[in-house]
Formats: C-alpha cells, sequence, structure tokens
C-alpha cells in the first residue's frame, strides 16, 4: 500500500480505450473509502484516436488540483504503450512505477506506413531506464480471451490494485464494481479485474506466509 | 451515478459540472436549456438524467439564444431558471442578453458560461468574463469543486436579490475535472408558476436611462454582497513578500506553486470567487499590506485590469505596488495554466529558480523516447459516415475542375479541414457561417468569380445557425450548394438529441423536425444520398454543382458510427485478400491506408500489404470501394 500524500497517478492511453472510465472508477472507490480526489482529464479527443491522459490526485487531508506538475507522478498506468512513454517523458521520476497494456493501437502516420512502430524491447528498455519498476500486461489479449477487446482497461486496473500501489486493496473496488454495474456486466467486469490481480500476483515477489 | 444518486452529507465523485448542476437542484431549480457545446455540456446532461425524477423541465434549445430566452421567460414566471453554455455560445446569446440585463429577472436566473482556455474542445479560446462587466452583471467564478456547487447555489439568491442575471463563469480545468463534493438536501420548486409583471413595461425596455440606472444600482447591491461572501479567502503570512490574487482554475495552481516551493511564510494567496465588481473594500485591504502583486488567472488579464483600475482609483492611499502578471510576461498570454508555469512566475519574481524536473532524468526521458513517441492526429473514426461523404467531395470537385471549394462548419466534419476529411473545408468560423459565407461567395459572379461553392453543415448545426443562411441565400439567389451532413447526433458534444432526432433532451419521443421537407419548402432543388454509397454521392454533387444558379440542398444521410454501434451490428466483415492487393507495385499509391486513412487500415510494412485491424474496424465496408485491385474483400457479417 502507499503511503504517499499526494498520491499521483496518471491513466494514459488513446481516445476510445476507456480512460475516462478507468479514473473514475477508481475516484468513486477512493471518495467511498474517505479519499479526497481530484481528476484532470484530457477531453477534447476522446473517441477520436487522440493521446488521452486522466491525472488523479489522492490524498487524505486535501483536495489538489486537476493538472499533476512535470515530474511528479508517482504511477503511471498505460492502456497504451507508447502513451505510457510518452507521458512518462514529462512526468516521470526515478522513483515512478509504470504498469502498462502491451497492445498498441497504431497512430495514423505508424498505420498508413509512414512511420515505424517501437518494437517491444524497445519500450521495455526505455520503461526500465526511466522507472523503478515497468510491467508490460497482455490486457488486451486476456480481454479478448475473456470476450470483450474493451476490457482491457479493467485489466489493467485489476494489475494495477494487485501491485499494491493505490492505498485500497482488491475488496474495496469490488464493491464499487457491484454497486455501479448492472448484473449482466458485473460477472464480466469482475472476471477482468481478477484477470488482471493474478497478473499482478504473479509479478511480484513472493511473500513469505505469516 | 446520477446527481442525485446519493443521500445528502454523503461525499460524491462529481465533475465540476455535474456539480453546478447538483447546486442548481439544492436552490430548487424548475427550468434548464441549453445548446451543447464543450466544455459546458455535462451541466444540462446531467439534469436530463433525473428530469423526470425532480419533475422539472430540461431541454436542448436549438441555439443559445433561444436557450436563454426560454430559461428567462421561466424566471419572468417566478421558476429558478438555470442555462448553461460554452463560451461561443455566449456570442449568439449576447444579443438578448444586452437586453434582459435592463430588463431585468424576477426568480433566480444563473447564466453558466464554461470557456475553453486553449480551446482544447473549441475553435477559439475567447475569455468570456468581460461580458459581466460589459452588461453590468455580478460575476462568480468557482475555484473548487465543492465551490462549483454551492457557488450556483448562492448565484440563484443573488440573482433574486438583485433581480437580474448572475453569470457563474467556469473552465475546462473545473467543468471537465472530478473531485469529491459534500451534498446538501435537493429542494424540490414550487408549482406556482405565473407571469405577473408587477410595474409597467417591467420586462420591456421603457424608459432606457431609468433601466440603465436601476441595472448600475444592482451592480451596486451585489458588489455589497461580494464584500462578505465566503467565496473569497486569504492564505498566508500578514504582510506577504509577495501576495497572489487569484480565481477559477489559478486557485489550485497558486497553491500548489507556493506549497512546492515552501514559500508558505511569505507569499500570500487571495482567492477571489467573486470576480467582478470587485469586492473593493476587501481587495484593498489585501493591497495593502505587500508592495508586490502577482495575478494568476485563464485567459486574458481580465482580473488584472480591474485590480489596476481599483489601484488607480486609490493610489494615494495605497502607495505604490509592482504588478505581475500576463501583462508584465511573468505568465503566458494564451493557452492554459499549470502548476509549472505558476512556480516559474513566483521564482523569478522572488529570485529564487527551481529546476521542476531532475535534469539528468529529464535528458535522459527526452533521449529514450523521442525517437518512439509519434504524434497522434485525431481524425475522424472508423467507419465515420463523414469520411466517405468528403471523398465523393473531393472526387467531384476534382471532375468539376472549375476550383471549388468547401466552406466548413462547426462539428466533428470540422476535422476535414486535416487528412482526415482529405484537407477539403478551407473556411471555418462559427455555427452556421459556412452557409453564411457561400451567400457572399455565391453572390461573386458579377464580378469575376466563377468557382463552385459547396457550404457543409452538420443536421445540429443546421438547426442551429444555418437556416437564417440558407433562406438569405435562397431570398438573395446565391449560388452555392448546401451538404447538410446529417448523422442523426450532436456528436462532436457526446451525441445529444436535437430537433431531428425524434427524441427529447429527458429520453422522451419528440416530434422530428424534418430536414429535407424544411428545406424543400423554401422552393429548392433537394436532393438525398447515403455517404457509403460514394458514386451515387459523387454523382448527385456533380450535378447539383454544375446546375445554373441557386440554392442547392444535397442531404448525406447516416447515422454516426459510434451511435451505430452502440445499436447495431456490424453490417459486413470485411478483410484484405493479400493475393489480390499488389502493395507498392500496385499503382495506386496505396490509395486505401495512405489517402484514405481510415484507422481501420493499416499497412503492414513487413509483407508490404494493406491489412485490416479489425478491433478498430466498424464494418461499414465502404473501402472496399476505393480499392482499385478490388483487393479488400466484404461480405455480409
Amino acid at each position: 500500500m502507499n503511503e504517499k500524500d499526494p498520491l499521483n497517478v496518471i491513466v494514459t492511453g488513446v481516445g476510445g480505450q476507456g480512460n475516462v472510465l478507468v479514473s473514475q472508477f477508481m475516484g468513486r472507490a477512493l471518495v467511498r473509502a474517505g479519499y479526497h480526489v481530484t481528476i484532470g482529464e484530457t477531453y477534447g479527443a476522446s473517441q477520436r484516436g487522440g493521446a488521452v491522459m486522466s491525472h488523479l490526485r489522492i490524498s487524505r487531508q486535501a483536495q489538489y488540483g486537476p493538472l499533476i506538475p512535470f515530474g511528479q507522478a508517482n504511477v503511471i498506468l498505460g492502456l497504451e504503450p507508447v502513451e505510457a512513454l510518452r507521458v512518462l517523458a514529462q512526468y516521470g521520476n526515478p522513483a515512478v512505477t509504470v504498469i502498462t497494456n502491451s497492445r498498441p493501437v497504431y497512430p495514423l502516420a505508424v498505420a498508413i506506413g509512414a512511420a515505424r512502430y517501437p518494437t517491444v524491447e524497445e519500450i521495455m528498455t526505455a520503461l526500465e531506464e526511466l522507472s523503478s519498476r515497468a510491467w508490460l500486461i497482455n490486457a488486451t489479449d486476456i480481454a479478448v480471451e475473456l470476450g470483450a477487446p474493451i476490457l482491457a482497461n479493467i485489466v489493467m486496473v485489476g494489475a494495477l490494485i494487485g501491485a499494491g500501489v493505490l492505498p485500497l486493496g482488491p475488496e474495496e473496488f469490488e464493491l464499487e464494481f457491484q454497486e455501479s454495474l448492472p448484473g449482466d456486466r458485473l460477472e464480466q467486469n469482475l472476471k477482468a479485474f481478477r484477470r488482471g490481480l493474478a497478473e499482478a500476483k504473479a509479478r511480484l515477489p513472493a511473500t513469505p506466509s505469516a | 451515478m446520477s446527481i442525485t444518486a446519493y443521500e445528502p452529507g454523503a461525499s460524491q465523485l462529481l465533475m465540476g459540472n455535474e456539480a453546478i448542476a447538483r447546486g442548481a437542484l439544492e436552490a430548487g431549480l424548475g427550468f434548464a436549456s441549453a445548446y451543447p457545446g464543450n466544455p459546458s455540456s455535462e451541466i444540462i446532461g446531467s439534469l436530463a438524467e433525473v428530469a423526470r425524477e425532480m419533475d422539472i423541465h430540461v431541454e436542448w434549445s436549438v441555439n443559445e439564444k433561444v436557450a436563454l430566452e426560454a430559461a428567462a421567460a421561466a424566471s419572468f414566471a417566478g421558476v429558478r431558471a438555470i442555462v448553461a453554455m460554452k463560451q461561443n455560445g455566449l456570442n449568439v446569446a449576447s444579443d438578448f442578453l444586452m437586453n434582459l440585463n435592463l430588463t431585468g429577472t424576477n426568480a433566480g436566473l444563473v447564466l453558466v458560461i464554461c470557456d475553453d482556455p486553449a480551446g482544447l474542445s473549441s475553435t477559439n479560446e475567447q475569455d468570456s468574463r468581460p461580458i459581466a462587466k460589459w452588461a453590468e452583471l455580478p460575476l462568480l467564478e468557482p475555484a473548487t469543486f465543492q465551490e462549483a456547487k454551492d457557488m450556483t447555489k448562492w448565484a440563484f439568491e443573488l440573482s433574486e436579490k438583485i433581480k437580474n442575471v448572475c453569470v457563474i463563469r467556469s473552465v475546462t480545468r473545473v467543468s471537465h475535472a472530478r473531485g469529491d463534493v459534500r451534498l446538501a438536501e435537493l429542494m424540490p420548486p414550487g408549482r406556482s408558476a405565473k407571469f405577473a409583471p408587477t410595474m409597467l413595461g417591467q420586462f420591456t425596455p421603457l424608459l432606457v436611462t431609468l433601466k440603465h440606472n436601476m441595472l448600475h444600482q444592482k451592480v451596486k447591491q451585489a458588489r455589497e454582497a461580494f464584500e462578505t461572501s465566503d467565496f473569497n479567502w486569504y492564505t498566508g503570512p500578514e504582510k506577504p513578500e509577495l501576495l497572489i490574487v487569484t480565481c477559477g482554475s489559478g486557485w489550485y495552481y497558486s497553491l500548489e506553486a507556493v506549497r512546492s516551493l515552501g514559500l508558505e511564510e511569505s507569499v500570500g494567496i487571495l482567492k477571489l470567487g467573486t470576480t467582478w465588481p470587485l469586492p473593493e473594500k476587501l481587495v484593498q485591504e489585501h493591497l495593502a499590506r505587500t508592495d508586490k502583486v502577482l495575478v494568476v488567472e485563464e485567459v486574458d488579464p481580465f482580473l488584472e485590469g480591474n485590480l489596476k483600475e481599483l489601484v488607480g482609483e486609490t493610489f494615494s492611499t495605497l502607495g505604490a505596488l509592482t504588478f505581475y502578471g500576463k501583462r508584465s510576461g511573468h505568465l503566458p498570454t494564451i493557452g492554459e495554466l499549470d502548476p509549472d508555469k505558476v512556480m516559474g512566475a513566483i521564482g523569478t519574481i522572488l529570485g529564487r529558480e527551481r529546476a521542476a524536473v531532475d535534469a539528468d532524468y529529464a535528458k535522459k526521458g527526452q533521449d529514450l523516447t523521442q525517437s518512439l513517441v509519434q504524434n497522434r492526429m485525431i481524425g475522424f473514426c472508423a467507419g465515420c459516415p463523414h469520411r466517405a461523404t468528403f471523398w465523393s467531395i473531393k472526387n467531384a470537385l476534382k471532375l468539376d475542375g472549375r476550383g471549388g471549394f468547401v466552406a466548413g462548419d462547426i462539428g466533428c466534419y470540422t476535422m476535414a479541414l486535416g487528412p482526415s476529411g482529405f484537407f477539403q473545408i478551407k473556411t471555418v468560423q462559427s455555427m452556421g457561417s459556412g452557409a453564411g459565407l457561400a451567400c457572399g461567395f455565391g453572390n461573386l459572379g458579377k464580378l469575376g468569380f466563377g468557382q463552385p461553392v459547396l457550404a457543409v453543415c452538420g443536421d445540429s448545426t443546421f438547426f442551429h445557425a444555418a437556416i437564417p443562411a440558407l433562406i438569405n441565400g435562397v431570398y438573395n439567389q446565391a449560388n452555392f450548394t448546401l451538404l447538410i451532413l446529417d448523422n442523426s447526433a450532436t456528436a462532436m458534444t457526446g451525441f445529444q438529441p436535437h430537433a431531428g432526432t425524434g427524441a427529447s433532451a429527458v429520453g422522451e419521443p419528440a416530434p422530428n423536425v424534418d430536414i429535407e421537407g424544411l428545406c424543400r419548402s423554401l422552393g429548392i432543388r433537394v436532393e438525398l444520398t447515403d455517404p457509403f454509397d460514394l458514386q451515387d454521392t459523387t454523382q448527385k454533387l456533380l450535378d447539383l454543382m454544375q446546375c445554373d444558379g441557386g440554392v442547392r440542398v444535397l442531404i448525406s444521410r447516416r447515422k454516426c458510427a459510434l451511435v451505430r454501434a452502440r445499436a447495431e451490428k456490424a453490417a459486413y466483415k470485411v478483410w484484405v485478400d493479400s493475393e489480390k492487393c499488389r502493395g507498392e507495385s500496385c499503382g495506386c499509391a496505396r490509395l486505401c491506408t495512405r489517402v484514405f486513412q481510415c484507422p481501420g487500415l493499416v499497412w503492414d510494412s513487413e509483407r508490404q500489404k494493406a491489412k485490416i485491424d479489425e478491433v478498430i474496424c466498424s464494418g461499414c465496408g465502404v473501402c472496399a470501394d476505393i480499392c482499385p485491385a478490388s483487393a479488400i474483400i466484404r461480405e455480409a457479417a
């Protein structure tokens, strides 16, 4: 669990990936648990293939502004790997944790053959050089397996919670799912969330049982 | 979660716009109206969600002027009303507003204007606050989410007290950000609406100068209320070395900057929630305790100018003050602010520069990511009917060959000024101005003009402001073709219903205003086309462009791809037959990926062939018609 106050989290991805949904979901669970939460969002480009980013400021003591100062992110959650890199260069610092989906959403310049998308190795090298911990999660593959690629964002939330970088545990977030989702979507979302938790668990060093 | 989902006393994560809406409900709101426009859309959107439950009237009006007029009528009849708009919308509503201020109001009427510094989802970054000074209306600027709610609630009281409109000015980073807000009780509205003026000509401009004088008195009353307002506060030492005066989004940035620099003991912050008329006594008290003032605000130096005006009037008592801010160049006069910019300004003024980010890390970050991170251009979605329409426009204009061009308008299709719409749009100003410009271009024949003129507008924009221009064109016999891109949604702002969708703001069935019938009633030639039928659309465009004189209309009708995806399954399964795709050797110069640029089409540089990204493809099948080698296959899904 993270003791930093304020805890600065950036969720980033491409318009249409459910960036806003993720930040709102986490925000609601944290407010329920008594935290002050502020979320600043880039909105204009949502749905239309632009780079999007949500800034979450989480505090026990006070409300913070909607923009995290440069270099002061504690955690970066990437729904798209190059977007995680983009944010890292501006808001990162040597102590930052980065957890990102490995599946690219090609920028138009790449799709049309005018630019090259970096290899997984290039991305991983840069992420590791610029952070204290960097995880790549095959969230889209897992979501496709579950029958809905859009659920990649929920798999990523699971991985983030599983990594223990937020001040709340999985139970509190599962409660938020139960409160905010209708029955037919609840099961699928919980499945995606738990797959994400498992991905995190597999990456954490084993803790000796008490 | 709706804005009425939680109990009073609970904390709810609310968007600034939702907090404004909740504040209105806590004040006994009975009527709400707006034309959608970001960053303001969620105010009426969130009220529409609970309109049935609260038994109040909430509407998407056809434009901002009508929205304000409708809300004013509610106020005249004793019903508390709110009207919301983006900065551009204010310009549309201002004709009415500049008269409403004189006639005054009855029940509380709150006008919320959401400005968009940096134009993140706008065509300009206009600072709307001068309207308050110009129209002599009290101005409130919320800085926090809690304040957005509480201030709105109070604005109704103030409006009712001075019998005039109260203006709330928000910005993107308040309206479109979220924070926890403590809720109070909801107040149901009264049910005794009645129009009953208490004096002759009350709601008319009868006796203009007398009413103007009354307006001055109302401002004075507002100033007195502002002097003791809880929305103004000071934090910092008794005699600050530097006094920051700030409002709105500037408050959190200033607070964070002072804390990050560790200057709580020497820098004070006067946060003003009531920015016009200025609470003069309060402001003077604080100015008297320092000799350096930094003003932090978005976008223009409005507060800064008003403070200097006050200092100019009271120079003999206040003594010398040095002002820092936008005029001095310490803060930018364009775009958004952020905590780093405020830190930079304070550092420069006090001679305490600091590096925001560790220099080595910053350099490493740049070196490692620069070559890997590509810019993401925004463009039309996969399966967007606009891409297909602009493809046909491009081809029709080329086939016509007389240098025809497109006068654009405001909506998703504005993006056709870029690669996504093949750079076809050549002018963009305000709502409806494509058709308005076409009226002028189309009457330059006598002056040597010979280019075909196309104007485009969306369905919602058509209702908003293009109808008068269309009628003007018919009456004055302008020579142009108006293309109405009817995607059955106000797509750019979040798919709000409008007069042509058959649904009301609160989701009930509503009369569907027939665009085609309306145009036909003007006695002009009107054609309909499905943009996905590229050949038919191109041919109809050519025919219309080449017929002589007068106004012609082509309605290109196809539901927005995102709306379609919610309700319907994809029409086609689409794939590339890699045997048939000849890649670079085809001679088509990669028409599909390089030119058509649907995000669902990808150039596989390893295999040197086009392919379909199945996660992104919406199955519209249009690309199958543009491939000269028939290598893109569509099959009914």
